[in-house]
């Protein structure tokens, strides 16, 4: 539980992490929140020669309305997005979600970009992202790009993200009429959901998106066709686990957590409806 | 003034709630090393060598050592102690701080590093190569008993011992031929890793003269250690301080003699300089030892009625890899307790102790007791769906005295239960529950088909604390007497001061033996120091565990504080010249009957004895006194708890919905900590009734060593308790109190798991295996469906 020894940079601006982060490489972290990053450290399964702190980048800590999107910064604090009005107004879920990470400690420190940058996918807001179907602004030493959340994550703790690449804007849609259920199963409060589904749909369609059911954060994509084609909402729900590979642990093995994942589709579609 | 049974709020806590506590971590001695331990990432394995020498090299890093090379410098007059040896031909395989030649669980210590800062100390130690050949690990204790793979090699078979207690073996035998019903029950004891707040730390400090040594651990029993370290190392007991500074929360955890404090003592004193080290949260999965670990056999028969007519016991007990202090005694801490509240003619107690390849068990909150209420509680039950009768019934045809109140009564495990009251404690948490409402509510689920079903759960505990008559723990073989020490001292200034032999950790001993002291001398509590758990202010006492300190050491500070009244209406007699029994004593002064001006206050005496311009011939100077006290008996707490469970049949979750407790402590001092106990030992039963589960692998590896995977719950978890209390004092002491600090864990994990039986009894399942968590329920509901 003792990191091992590294560099501290503190970065005075986005240019200048991006910067620390060209320089020095792959051997550089970013560390927002620090809650994903610092218990890595801790247990040595991450050893970064270079720590470049974000976390007092207070220009990227914001919620704006921008257009027929809301623009939240990457630095915004969870806690921030669960008690801002117009998250709660516009993308619902979102705020409920991030009211559901781990506990006020933890969502007083943790950061959306953090979160999403992290990839985790035992992690809640990932799937907030995927079934509201937003996406994150990247900006690296050429400039800006914006990737689709569906794109977003690639593999076990692994995204789309260049090395040199700074999270800093995520992007949802306005839902305001939508309806949305989140559905966390885990057996302590403060946990990470052993599996979870965000869901959300307006006459649009409807996003569906589990926790835990696999390496990456991820759609539940047979739901979602099952029910872009007119199928019943318990028919789409058996569908919940196809494609998926879930883990096997301490809390569940694959065969539980395809059950869960049923169940809880069939919940949060039920509380839709 | 009566400050007994008020609650008043803790002393203490404004210090430690404020940041203010002195832990171990929290002291620094100038020129301190830390030590960085090496520790075996195999369960069990020859060491065919360890090359230090990239670490040696490393900054900041003063010395390596390795096991050998420590036990080359002749460090240890003997093994690390066990102090139970519980059968004359006990197998005790030595163990040493550090390991040579084999190891015999994952993070037993290879090497140690002593570096000029944690941080180095921990970059060192990772750079120490250990080459090993691996050996078959024996992790479990199901694999222990088939003596394939031996745990330690060169013993010829994994039992250490085998314990019997059977009072009456033909009388058994008889009662089980005789009996209608007869209930065989299995039950499995998790291990459990007891996460105290505070990690487990040492500081050695050796004196500027040289020759002495201070070692501050965060212990339990610096008392013991004290001792036991001289007697392991050779170092002289008197050259030896041993202090206990804050505590944060023990649970038995830290009533051992550790490898990290015997080996910061002895390079200490090696060195001259100080050594320290402070256990990371997952390194305290291993070196710190863990809790319960048994499989448990129980035979019930009983007549038509259910009545019982005899109890059987088999104990499969899980060492781990060594010996620690009380390690082999734990299991049979419980064996008196397997017939419960009940009258049972006939009782049997075997325990067979097994070694394993995995961390050493040792007492744990309820230490044996736990696990022997889990076990009768459960298996009554059981009885009464055989029997055809509710839960309540059943217990109530079994009651010790017909539930009646009683005193002194002798049971067949051939201990005296002290005094009990059961029927009434069973009726006040029947009636707290609602119970028959919840029963109602329950067939309305049931009938409804309802995906929540609701269980309830009864456990009506006895236990055995106050630790203890010094004989009877001689009678066990246990290595030590079981009395306390305590003085009361009045000061010039008119403020008490208290020294006691017990050591607290958490429980708040301070407010409750300023309390004892107010009421006795008719003082403030405010006005009373109490001193404890350091061996240079505190030289004589046996420390705190087994729910002992106020029925022992509390006791004794009762006791000194009539001496010290004693003493004070002698000088009081002679300066107001009067006869002594003609002074009566009262809100802390003396007067002489009849004449109430004629008064004087124990501070003024206290004063005058410090003088000594004016006293009695031939009395000595000062108002002091101490008292050592060895009670005659155990005291026997009991209570009724009820749980209530919902039951997620689709998911197989488990929420406690309610959690009524109705305890009986004897008399209580203060009610406010009497509550406490009772909330944070509930949760400890509940935890192991639901989350908490040490889970090893085949091979001796530890898969949830952190608290990201180990599920300690919080409060979050936890519904509000409803408690309620009655009173049976124990004869057993004058202030007929006996003791709370593991009543809650051994009433609670059995009241959960019959809580989640009885929810799905339907579905003809009779038992769930502890922890019961949601993937466990739903199989279990799963498979009673094929
Ligand atoms: C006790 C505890 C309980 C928790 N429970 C939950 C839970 O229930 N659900 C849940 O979802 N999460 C949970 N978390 C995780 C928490 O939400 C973290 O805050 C989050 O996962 C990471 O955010 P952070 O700001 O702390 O990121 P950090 O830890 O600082 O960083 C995480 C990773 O993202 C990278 N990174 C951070 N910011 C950026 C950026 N702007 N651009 C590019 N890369 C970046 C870092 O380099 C690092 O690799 C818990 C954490 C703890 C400690």
């Amino acid at each position: 539980m003792i990191p091992a020894s590294f560099d501290y940079v503190e970065a005075a601006s986005a240019e200048a992490a991006i910067a620390a982060l060209t320089e020095h490489g792959d051997e550089a972290k970013l560390m927002a929140g620090g809650h994903s990053l610092i218990p890595l450290m801790r247990f040595r399964l991450a050893t970064p020669a270079v720590v470049v702190d974000i976390s007092r980048l207070s220009g990227l800590s914001y919620v704006r309305d921008g257009g027929d999107h809301l623009a939240i910064g990457a630095l915004t604090r969870h806690c921030d997005v669960e008690t801002s009005d117009m998250v709660r107004s516009q993308a619902g879920l979102l705020a409920h979600v991030a009211g559901q990470v781990g506990d006020p400690q933890v969502r007083h420190r943790g950061t959306i970009g953090g979160s999403l940058a992290h990839g985790d996918p035992a992690s809640d807001l990932p799937a907030a992202l995927l079934a509201l179907g937003g996406s994150v602004v990247a900006r690296g030493p050429g400039g800006e790009r914006v990737i689709p959340a569906a794109e977003l994550f690639t593999g076990f703790l692994e995204t789309a993200l260049a090395p040199d690449e700074l999270l800093t804007e995520v992007r949802v849609p306005k839902v305001p009429d939508a309806r949305w259920s989140f559905q966390k199963f885990n057996r302590r409060a403060q946990d990470w959901a052993i599996v979870g589904v965000a869901a959300c749909g307006n006459g649009a369609g409807t996003g569906v998106a589990l926790i835990n059911m696999g390496q990456t954060p991820m759609v539940a994509a047979a739901v979602q066709s099952a029910l872009a084609s007119g199928a019943s909402a318990a028919d789409a729900a058996a569908r919940a686990a196809e494609g998926t590979e879930p883990p096997d642990d301490l809390n569940g093995d694959a065969e539980y957590r395809t059950h869960l994942a049923q169940v809880l589709v069939g919940r949060a579609l039920a509380e839709m409806a | 003034m009566t400050v007994i049974g008020t609650p008043l709020k803790r002393k203490e806590d404004p210090k430690l709630l404020t940041g203010e506590g002195k832990y171990v971590d929290d002291i620094h001695a100038v020129g301190e090393l830390w030590m960085g331990m090496v520790r075996s990432t195999m369960a069990h394995a020859t060491i065919d060598g360890v090359d230090t020498s990239a670490a040696a090299g490393m900054p900041g890093v003063h010395a390596v050592y390795t096991g050998a090379q420590l036990m080359d410098m002749g460090l240890w007059a003997a093994p690390l102690p066990c102090a139970w040896p519980v059968t004359p031909d006990m197998v005790n395989p030595p163990h040493y701080p550090v390991a040579t030649g084999e190891v015999h669980h994952v993070g037993e210590i290879i090497a140690v590093v002593l570096a000029d800062t944690r941080a180095r100390a921990a970059d060192a130690a990772e750079q120490v190569e250990v080459s090993y050949g691996p050996l078959p690990a024996v992790a479990s204790i199901a694999e222990a008993r088939t003596d394939g793979a031996k745990a330690h090699s060169e013993l010829a078979s994994n039992k250490s011992y085998t314990w019997a207690l059977v009072p009456d073996p033909a009388a058994l035998d008889a009662a089980f031929a005789a009996a209608t019903h007869h209930v065989t029950a299995e039950f499995t004891q998790q291990r459990l890793i007891p996460v105290p707040m505070e990690p487990r730390g040492v500081l050695a400090v050796p004196g500027v003269a040289g020759g002495d040594v201070t070692i501050y651990s965060s212990s339990q029993v610096p008392h013991f250690l004290k001792i036991l370290l001289a007697a392991t190392t050779g170092i002289s007991e008197s050259k030896i301080r041993a202090v206990a500074p804050a505590v944060g929360g023990g649970f038995g955890a830290k009533l051992n003699i550790n490898p990290d404090e015997s080996l910061a003592l002895v390079l200490a004193n090696k060195l001259g300089r100080p050594v320290r080290w402070t256990e990371t949260r997952s390194e305290a999965a291993f070196s710190t030892h863990q809790g319960r670990g048994q499989l448990q056999r129980i035979e019930l028969a009983a007549d038509a009625d259910g009545k019982l007519l005899g109890v059987r016991v088999h104990l499969d007990a899980d060492m781990g890899a060594y010996m620690m202090l009380v390690t082999p005694g734990v299991p049979l801490l419980g064996s008196f307790l397997y017939t419960g509240v009940y009258d049972v003619p006939a009782f049997g107690f075997t325990c067979d102790g097994w070694f394993t390849n995995m961390t050493p068990t040792d007492a744990y909150r309820g230490a044996g007791r736990p696990e022997a209420s889990y076990a009768i509680e459960r298996a009554m039950d059981i009885l009464a769906g055989k029997v055809g009768v509710g839960p309540d019934e059943i217990r109530r045809r079994n009651y010790l005295a017909g539930g009646e109140k009683f005193e002194n009564l002798a049971v067949p495990s051939t201990l005296v239960f002290d005094s009990g009251h059961y029927g009434p404690s069973l009726d006040l948490a029947l009636d707290k529950a609602g119970y028959g409402d919840l029963r109602a509510e329950q067939a309305r689920r049931r009938a409804a088909g309802d995906s929540k079903q609701l269980g309830i759960g009864l456990c009506t505990y006895v236990e055995i604390c106050g630790l203890a008559p010094s004989r009877a723990l001689g009678g066990l073989g246990f290595g030590s007497g079981g009395w306390e020490h305590a003085v009361v001292r009045l000061l010039p200034t008119g403020k008490a001061e208290v020294v006691s032999g017990s050591t607290p950790h958490g429980q708040g001993h301070e407010t409750s033996w300023s309390m004892i002291v107010a009421d006795k001398l008719g003082i403030d509590p405010a006005d009373v120091t109490v001193l404890h758990s350091d061996t240079a202010i505190s030289p004589l006492g046996l420390d705190t565990y087994g729910s002992r300190s106020l029925a022992v050491g509390g006791v004794a500070i009762s006791m000194a504080c009539d001496k010290v009244i004693d003493k004070a209406r002698l000088i009081a007699a002679h300066q107001m010249e009067a006869n002594p029994e003609d002074l009566e004593f009262a809100e802390g002064a003396f007067t002489v009957k009849g004449s109430p001006d004629k008064t004087m206050p124990i501070q003024a005496i206290a004063f005058g004895a410090f003088l000594a311009h004016n006293l009695p011939d031939g009395m000595e100077p000062n108002l002091q006194e101490q008292m050592t006290f060895d009670p005659s008996n155990f005291a026997f707490p009991f209570g009724t708890h009820v749980a209530v469970v919902e039951v997620d049949e689709t998911t197989g979750q488990v929420d406690l919905l309610r959690y009524v407790a109705v305890d009986d402590c004897g008399n209580q001092i203060n009610p406010l900590i009497v509550e406490g106990q009772i909330h944070g030992g509930i949760v400890q039963g509940v935890a192991q009734a639901l989350w908490e589960d040490a889970a090893w692998d085949a091979d001796g590896n530890l898969r949830n060593p952190s608290l990201l995977d180990y599920l300690v719950p919080s409060a979050a978890e936890m519904p509000s308790f409803e408690t309620a209390f009655t009173v049976t004092p124990s004869p057993a002491n004058p202030l007929g109190v006996k003791g709370v600090g593991e009543a809650g864990t051994i009433g609670s994990a059995a009241a959960v798991i019959n809580a989640v039986c009885d929810a799905l009894s339907p579905h003809g399942i009779t038992d769930i295996e502890m922890p019961a968590t949601p993937r466990r329920v739903w199989k279990a509901i799963q498979e009673a469906k094929q």
